[in-house]
């Protein structure tokens, strides 16, 4: 087809609208159904039949006003058909099946019209069955984006950098573990309610991630999962308004997301955070994140992990210039957050900011007494991690001990498998080299 | 990528006191906390009838005020949303989506916001530094606590 077929962009901005409405409506139909089916699996199929429909009548028909009834209506007759037409005719298909057409003649498409709330409540079930423990990680991560974010798994595949039949598979399986554990479609409550969110937020936290600080591959869908984790988290804290973790997630992305234009220099080199051109962070983004950081804290959540760490972000946003970052809050932040989330990452995060709150010797004393403590409990978490000596070196470099220093740095070169990383540190190298000879 | 879709005034949302109709106001409330239980709205607001606003007209040197009301009605805002969504279609389903605004006409046109990245192969050294001026002299303070 050439560009002056008259056809070619109708039918290319068709299918783009297409895209458009299932990726608004798509977690509600999956949503709906899986409340009826009872499965996930089941009801992802039958909505993706309804697409399918959609793609064949919309050309023709043209768009219907509510696309999202439509797409309903098509799939649950395909659910009152298979139902009844499949294999397994247990006496459960056949009540689903009885209850479905019921509903279809007696209702028809008032039913989507009048049930916003349990549309709603069926969304925010969606996305807890998705993030069930009872899947690994992975699987968790795969379902979310298929079912909520409506990507498809070509889409997700390629933002993972995994070939699309292993995607396909991690996702099959997903469903095949959910329906095999007979997982409730439910949002659950109490304590159960608080570890399951901490397990979505995770999930969405993880996506975020993996668009945010992967420098490999395509990066324009890279940014796009970013996005969508971002999107995810808006959606989560309207799902769940009185939940300040959500908040505080939510804050902890837009504060990451809005500097992501000062990371990359011209010819994609990374760009630390005390380096930034800060004129380049997006400030309506900064403005959004700190709305969302003093909601989780009114809330009362201000001492949670995500707060903690969306708190420790602000602070790097509200200096105006990197000399002015309030350091001697930042280690305090650090202290909190270690006490309650402890972790070699964070212990290493907070010496740094000691170095930068104290002067370097206290930097490189937490550093070691860190190394030391973690040689103790015979943990080897730090052994193997390029920022451990990265940081040593620098402070190293700080001190004035310079062979040492580069020692240090070129151990963290050898670590390092990031190709920006190794950029990095072989600049610093260079710097020290130019700092010795003088 | 981000959209303003933007309002068009009407001559009833440019009457003196103008308030939107209650019916309106709930239908308009529900569509937006679609959008944000949707997770693509950024901001959105409402904007007061022109008679309340000013015009600021440059012609070389000079600078003349000229208030509010004015007459090219169509031409006016009434109200903005900023969308985050992943193409100019999805902008285009959302805002379908919005409620008629009773007996008078209105109309919602999609703009795309630009983005830094739009730039980033084409500014000159003095335009960046240009551009850094200015965003030096956003307001920091509101968030400077």
């Amino acid at each position: 087809m050439s560009a002056t077929d008259p056809h070619h962009v109708p039918h290319q901005a068709l299918h783009r609208t297409i895209e458009a409405v299932w990726r608004i409506e798509s977690a509600r139909v999956i949503a709906g159904l899986t409340r009826l089916t009872h499965d996930v699996g089941l009801a992802e199929d039958l909505a993706q039949e309804a697409l399918l429909a959609a793609l064949e009548t919309w050309p023709q028909s043209g768009v219907p006003d509510n696309p999202g009834a439509w797409l309903m209506t098509a799939a649950k007759r395909r659910a009152i058909d298979s139902l009844r037409r499949g294999s397994m005719l247990v006496q459960k298909h056949e009540e689903i099946a009885r209850e479905l057409e019921w509903q279809q003649e007696r209702l028809g498409d008032a039913l989507e019209h009048s049930l916003d709330q349990v549309i709603d409540d069926d969304v925010l079930r969606l996305i807890f069955t998705a993030c069930h423990p009872v899947l690994a990680m992975e699987g968790r991560i795969a379902l979310t984006l298929r079912l909520i974010g409506g990507l498809t798994t070509a889409e997700i595949a390629r933002a993972f950098l995994v070939p699309e039949k292993t995607l396909g598979q991690r996702v099959s399986r997903a469903k095949k573990t959910l329906s095999e554990a007979h997982v409730p479609f439910e949002t659950p409550s109490g304590d159960e309610l608080r570890s399951r969110v901490e397990s979505v937020l995770m999930v969405v936290y993880l996506i975020f991630n993996e668009g945010y600080t992967a420098t490999s591959g395509d990066e324009w869908m890279r940014a796009a999962l970013s996005e969508e984790a971002l999107r995810l988290g808006r959606m989560l804290a309207q799902l769940l308004p009185g939940e300040s973790e959500v908040h505080a997630l939510v804050a902890l992305m837009e504060l990451q997301a809005s500097r992501s234009t000062a990371r990359r220099g011209k010819n994609g080199e990374a760009i630390l955070l005390m380096d930034q051109d800060r004129s380049l962070w997006d400030h309506a983004q900064i403005q959004r994140g700190m709305t969302a950081l003093e909601h989780a804290q009114r809330l009362g959540g201000g001492a949670k992990p995500y707060a903690l760490q969306a708190a420790i972000a602000a602070c790097h946003m509200r200096a105006r210039i990197a000399e002015e970052t309030d350091w001697d809050r930042i280690v305090l932040l650090y202290d909190a957050l270690l006490q309650i989330n402890p972790s070699p990452i964070v212990a290493l995060n907070r010496a740094v900011a000691v170095g930068m709150a104290q002067g370097p010797a206290s930097g490189l004393d937490a550093l070691d007494a860190l190394d030391a403590a973690a040689t103790l409990a015979g943990d080897s978490a730090l052994a193997g991690y390029h920022l451990f000596p990265s940081v040593r070196g620098d402070l190293l470099m700080k001190l004035g001990r310079l062979s040492e220093a580069r020692e240090e740095i070129q151990r963290a070169i050898a670590m390092t498998k990031n190709l920006r990383e190794q950029e990095l540190l072989a600049n610093r190298l260079k710097q020290l080299e130019k700092a010795a000879s003088v | 990528m981000r959209f303003m879709a933007i309002i068009k005034a009407n001559p009833e949302t440019e009457k003196e006191g103008f308030h939107p109709d209650p019916q309106m106001l709930q239908d308009m409330g529900k569509f937006n906390e679609e959008l944000m239980k949707a997770g693509v709205v950024l901001a959105m607001d409402g904007l007061h009838p022109s008679s309340k606003g000013a015009r600021v007209k440059f012609s070389g040197n000079s600078r003349i005020v000229v208030d509010g009301p004015f007459t090219e009605t169509k031409e006016l805002i009434a109200g903005f949303w900023i969308l985050k969504v992943k193409s100019l279609e999805e902008a285009i389903e959302w805002v379908k989506r919005a409620p008629s605004g009773g007996p008078d006409d209105y109309e919602i046109e999609i703009r795309q916001i630009g983005e830094m990245e739009d730039f980033a192969s084409i500014l000159t050294e003095e335009e960046i530094q240009y551009k850094k001026a200015k965003r030096a002299e956003l307001p920091n303070q509101t968030f400077n606590n």
